[in-house]
């Protein structure tokens, strides 16, 4: 199927495989707690994750990861605050640290900075360190949140009654956007920046319609996340279409198809 | 029996906004005893729930609650997105501690065995407030917390539901504060009514307060707001003045239609 046997798409292939299975619970819970625009913030953030990796002589992955973490620590009272809606507030921020990030990389000197691929990711950049990274953040993250399932779904349906019945809310909260911060970090260099939230948002979407319970549509989500960018990689190939973009139109196009699948009960 | 309340806030204050929501409210809840706060919309009954609950810092004043107490908590509103596909079991299953065989006791003993399986997106009011009901009961409460437990629910199930809870207190040998803006429907489930307007304006046994001038003049006034509900039919005699009094004001304005209208609405 493949002409002339190259590996070099063996890596990105891989990153993006492994991110598409992090991203579906990970994406089930954005979407079940609204918080679309959250990981929108910290995508677009995680280019000032980038600024600091070229200032610093940290490794670049690690200084996008700190960066990555650190902004969502620093968000964390947003997110909390934006269940009670707080549109324009997250809008601003969110445009704003991407603002602030593309001005900060152009400011730092003498490093010439693609920034096609941080907006749409950049596929030859992945490299095995990258999947190194994926493949311990995908472990962390399944293992986080398989262990914890009950505590974070209880606290997500209703921070309330979690807290009352002696569950540690903040923490939870915590952990959960921690994780997510991760994934969106090492996410970049697959679909870059401005397609994050899609890759979270549009399984978990398409799984809705085939799941009845939770736990079903984290795992539908994250099988409807890996054809996406099977699929999407393979006419990146193929076509020489760019590789994120063509992920996320796969993953639209399932979320329209399952649109069609009949509603049960 | 025991000397020690199971919860006591004392001296709370609270104020959003520069608006006093409450104004130096104390009071104990003591084991087995159904207290039942009543108030206007607004007079802040939901929070002072929530701050005797912990979900609310008071801005002065402090909840003591007894080592370990369980409280069992059912929400006035708990909105669920409707993206996640969740089953009434499934919702049950995430009370922590709770066990498959709670999960099925509870069910049956509300009635709402059939709903097992249901999506929670696709119950009535009434349903609903019965799967609350049920999550609140799993925890095994010393101190059972029930906001408006009637909302939405039709008038037949509001009179089960307020039979069901002094069953249920006996039950479990535990204590019901309840939240109502209806003193006549708790009437006979209740032991204590609070009547809160910002702070206390009375509180006894449920017909003493019935009669208090504060409880009067509260719920006159409400009559008089238009969110008056079809329950309050007795309290009318009190209210005639307010009502009166509007009329006339129509009639000044040259409005003789609006007393048959009125007359109608009443």
């Amino acid at each position: 199927m493949i002409d002339g046997f190259d590996t070099w798409w063996l890596m990105p292939l891989a990153a993006g495989l492994l991110l598409a299975v992090s991203a579906g619970p990970l994406g089930s819970f954005v979407v079940w707690r609204r918080m679309a625009f959250f990981g929108d913030t910290l995508a677009h953030g995680a280019l000032l994750g980038v600024t600091f990796g070229v200032l610093t002589d940290l490794n670049p992955t690690l200084a996008l990861v700190l960066g990555s973490v650190a902004l969502a620590l620093v968000l964390l009272p947003l997110q909390l605050a934006s269940r009670l809606s707080a549109d324009t507030l997250l809008g601003i921020v969110s445009h704003g640290t991407l603002a602030i990030g593309l001005v900060a990389l152009s400011l730092t000197d003498g490093v010439r900075v693609d920034l096609m691929g941080y907006l749409f990711g950049d596929l030859l950049a992945i490299n095995e360190d990258h999947v190194l990274w994926l493949i311990a953040s995908t472990v962390l993250t399944l293992t986080v949140l398989i262990v914890f399932w009950d505590s974070i779904l209880a606290v997500t349906v209703s921070p309330e009654l979690a807290k009352i019945e002696g569950r540690p809310v903040l923490l939870l909260d915590l952990v959960l956007i921690m994780l997510l911060a991760l994934t969106v970090a090492l996410a970049m260099k697959v679909v870059g920046i401005l397609l994050i939230s899609a890759l979270l948002i549009m399984p978990p979407a398409a799984a809705h319609a085939l799941s009845r319970g939770p736990r079903r549509m984290a795992a539908i989500a994250s099988v409807i996340g890996i054809v996406s960018v099977a699929v999407g990689m393979w006419s990146s190939f193929h076509w020489d279409t760019p590789a994120g973009p063509s992920i996320v139109v796969t993953a639209m196009l399932l979320f329209v198809a399952s649109l069609l699948v009949p509603r049960r009960n | 029996m025991t000397s020690q309340p199971l919860l006591e806030g004392k001296d709370l204050c609270l104020s959003f906004r520069q608006r006093k929501v409450l104004d130096n409210i104390s009071l104990t809840v003591n084991a087995g005893q159904i207290i039942t706060l009543i108030g206007p919309n607004g007079c802040g009954k939901s929070t002072l729930t929530k701050v005797l609950l912990g979900l609310q810092q008071p801005d002065t004043g402090s909840v003591r609650t007894q080592r370990n107490l369980r409280i069992g908590y059912m929400p006035q509103h708990l909105p669920l997105d409707e993206r996640m596909p969740l089953t009434v079991s499934g919702f049950l299953r995430l009370t922590r501690r709770s066990t498959r065989a709670d999960i099925a006791h509870w069910l049956e003993r509300l009635n709402i065995s059939h709903l097992g399986e249901q999506s929670v997106h696709k119950l009535s009011g009434g349903e609903w407030q019965r799967v609350l009901l049920a999550r609140a009961l799993l925890v095994k409460p010393q101190l059972l917390v029930l906001d408006e437990p009637v909302q939405g629910v039709d008038v037949q199930g509001q009179l089960e539901l307020y039979q069901l809870i002094p069953a249920l207190r006996d039950e479990l040998g535990c204590a019901v504060l309840m939240v109502s803006h209806d003193l006549h429907l708790v009437m006979s489930a209740t032991d204590e009514v609070i009547c809160l307007n910002g702070h206390v304006c009375c509180s006894g046994h449920p017909e003493t307060v019935s009669a208090d001038p504060a409880y009067l003049e509260l719920f006159g006034k409400r009559l008089d707001d238009g969110i008056a509900y079809y329950t309050h039919h007795h309290d009318h005699e009190h209210c005639d003045h307010d009502h009166g009094h509007e009329h006339t004001h129509d009639h000044s304005n040259n409005h003789p239609h609006d007393h048959t209208q009125s007359k109608q609405h009443d």
